[in-house]
């Protein structure tokens, strides 16, 4: 942490139901103004995390601080957070209006102030015209903006999102990533959303924890957690990979000499440490498929294609490679064309440069 | 559902044997004794079908409106007592962890076992003047006046009255509040089962405490079941004759012994059809004015 004390400190935190344990000794520190996602597969403990922010859950063990005070026997509605449910949870029986203006009214906000801030909470997500609508006639992506607007009415330190895209269509989807990102650089609040889709995660996070398990496997931002995963769940979580199991061979001016099973000897620029049986990987689209063996410096394996996956703006190859792992090769369809140049039972040599090469410790 | 609308035969098949119960025992039945209420009694008890309001003249006397009304406030207030009582059961039960939920449902509807004449019976060996309160009570206080003896004051306590709690309308109301009380837990459990606990921490969550959230929030949206249990326990309340009967008083009369006296001791039918409507037209109107509500809302929705 280089600059401002964190707006959330989150220190080994554990949190037991019975004998599970759904989150696990986790640390982690946000910063004022970021954009923080809590990324895992679902049984990760991410909302589990993220309900004991917002206080609807207490911790076993470990400490967390909101804004430098310790939260710990502080009920949710003290707690200087608000949260974007993942039903949304706008109340059906209160007009827009009065769903927004609930948090003000509970606290003791002036009537003659609650009206301003309502309507000008409802513009920020432009439904300055539905203000007398019940949820009933609205659509989700506009319940999902009410609920966005009754936690920002409140003016949160921090706002908690939990899932907050999952219930809507693709499209939509898309839309809400980016009002989100547009929202939060305009309110200039912390946002901490958790999520299980990675694309979520890459395009909307300043940074993300990856986490398996009750665990946090890595904390990093987006191009971090794609070019330099620390270990193998967390390349498999985020992307596609292609991965090989290997020994390390030996090692020497940032370079390390790997044993591939089924593959023999490869060198690849690596500067930590490594040893022992690690991972070997590379992303689809930084391979390249030829038909006779490549010449330089590369990586290559021999392979037989046995899946071509058409859509559209790419395709995914799939090749039976020598050492019996599956590998997919992504090629970007750049050209006019219907028929794929490559067909099933082609015999291809995919290769790569030694430096897309990724070191899998963990 | 829709499917079901347009294939006529399949829904004739599922819906005809419920309307036939209902047409034939319960819709043609409650149409003769609407016809007997403008009937006329016969010396020997027959009921002489007639076009006369008598019957109606007679049941808004003022004797019979008191009745009424006596019926009313102890059956509203049972109502309301069953729903203090019942909905910090219910809630309870709503939220208590999965694996207690039908062992305390069992519990709320253990009585149902026993037959109510036995139960409103058992009232009268509790609360009688040789009953279990009053028994308890008088052991009580021989104990004291033997402590007092011992102290030097013999007289001080006097002889133990047991206290009168049969034959009141208070013991009507606790008979008509315990019998009546599941049939207020049961709807009422079931809507708070099926609400989505994240209204409630997003009241939280916004900064409102318990209590405004139980008021605010948990109750709106309680609200068809605390409609609905509340309707079916004023209903049988103000309709039931058997708990007046045993455990009320002289004065603890009410509409349901009324009308049950006019139809089996006085045979008096066409009057006591008549009682039964005076008491039915208002739940008629009732139900007409919220089909009538619920209409005009689905058509306020759609044109929006």
């Amino acid at each position: 942490m280089t600059d401002a004390k964190p707006i959330i400190s989150i220190r080994n935190v554990t949190k037991r139901f019975g004998s599970v344990v759904a989150v696990d000794n986790v640390s982690i520190d946000i910063r004022p103004g970021e954009f923080f996602a809590l990324l895992g597969p679902s049984g990760c403990g991410k909302t589990t995390l993220l309900r004991m922010l917002a206080g609807f859950e207490t911790t076993s063990e470990g400490e967390i601080e909101i804004d430098g005070q310790p939260m710990f026997g502080v009920s949710p509605n003290k707690r200087p957070v608000n949260m974007v449910f993942q039903s949304y949870a706008v109340f059906p029986h209160m007009t827009v209006f009065d769903n927004v203006a609930y948090g003000l009214k509970v606290t003791g906000v002036p009537k003659n102030e609650i009206t301003g801030q309502v309507n000008e909470a409802l513009s920020l997500v432009h439904l300055e015209d539905y203000g007398r609508r019940k949820p009933d006639q609205l659509s989700g992506g506009q319940r999902q903006r009410v609920a966005l607007a009754r936690a920002l009415v409140k003016k949160p330190k921090v706002l908690l999102l939990d899932e907050p895209l999952s219930a809507l269509d693709a499209k939509l989807r898309e839309a809400m990533r980016l009002e989100l990102v547009r929202l939060q650089h305009s309110v200039g609040i912390t946002f901490i959303i958790v999520t299980h889709d990675q694309d979520e995660a890459l395009s909307m996070a300043d940074r993300a924890a990856v986490m398996d398990r009750g665990v946090v496997r890595q904390i990093a931002p987006p191009g971090e957690l794609y070019e330099h995963p620390n270990g193998r769940f967390v390349a498999d979580f985020i992307g596609k990979v292609n991965m090989l199991e290997a020994k390390v061979a030996g090692q020497s001016g940032g370079e390390l000499v790997v044993e591939v099973n089924g593959m023999g000897r490869i060198v690849v620029p690596h500067d930590g440490a490594a040893a022992g049986d690690i991972g070997i990987a590379v992303r689809p689209e930084k391979t390249i498929l030829s038909a006779d063996k490549p010449g330089g410096d590369v990586v290559a394996l021999k392979g037989k294609v046995c899946d071509v996956a058409y859509y559209g703006n790419e395709s995914h190859i799939l090749l039976d490679t020598d050492t019996g792992v599956q590998f997919t090769s992504t090629v970007q369809n750049d050209a006019r064309r219907v028929e794929s140049s490559v067909v099933i039972g082609d015999n291809l040599w995919i290769s790569w440069a030694p430096g897309n090469t990724l070191v899998l410790a963990e | 559902m829709e499917d079901w609308r347009k294939n006529k035969r399949v829904f004739a098949v599922f819906m005809g044997p419920a309307t036939f119960w209902l047409l034939v025992f319960f819709t043609i039945p409650v149409i003769v004794i609407w016809v007997y209420s403008f009937g006329e009694r016969g010396p020997l008890g027959q009921t002489y079908l007639a076009f006369s309001f008598d019957n109606y003249l007679r049941a808004i006397e003022p004797i019979h409106l008191k009745i009424l009304w006596k019926s009313i406030w102890i059956g509203g207030l049972s109502t309301f007592l069953c729903l203090i009582i019942g909905f910090p059961v219910a809630l309870g039960i709503a939220f208590a962890p999965d694996r207690w939920k039908n062992p305390l449902l069992l519990v709320v509807v253990l009585p149902f076992f026993t037959n109510m004449l036995i139960r409103t019976f058992a009232w009268i060996v509790v609360l009688g003047a040789r009953g279990i309160v009053n028994t308890g009570l008088g052991w009580m206080h021989g104990q004291l006046d033997w402590l007092f003896t011992l102290a030097g004051q013999p007289d001080l306590l006097g002889r133990f009255t047991p206290l009168g709690l049969l034959y009141n309308n208070y013991t009507v109301i606790v008979g008509l509040v315990y019998v009546h009380l599941p049939f207020l837990i049961l709807p009422l459990y079931a809507t708070l089962e099926k609400l989505d606990r994240s209204y409630l921490e997003a009241s939280l969550d916004l900064g409102a405490g318990q209590w405004r959230t139980f008021f605010s929030v948990l109750a709106p949206l309680a609200m068809p079941g605390i409609v609905t249990g509340c309707m079916l326990v004023f209903i049988l309340s103000m309709g039931n004759f058997l708990i007046p009967d045993r455990l009320g008083g002289t004065d603890s009369l009410m509409i349901g012994n009324l009308i049950a006296q006019e139809f089996i001791k006085a045979r008096d039918w066409p009057f006591g059809a008549a009682l039964s409507f005076v008491v039915m037209y208002p739940v008629f109107i009732f139900f007409a004015a919220n089909a009538f509500r619920a209409r005009y809302l689905e058509r306020a929705r759609a044109e929006t």
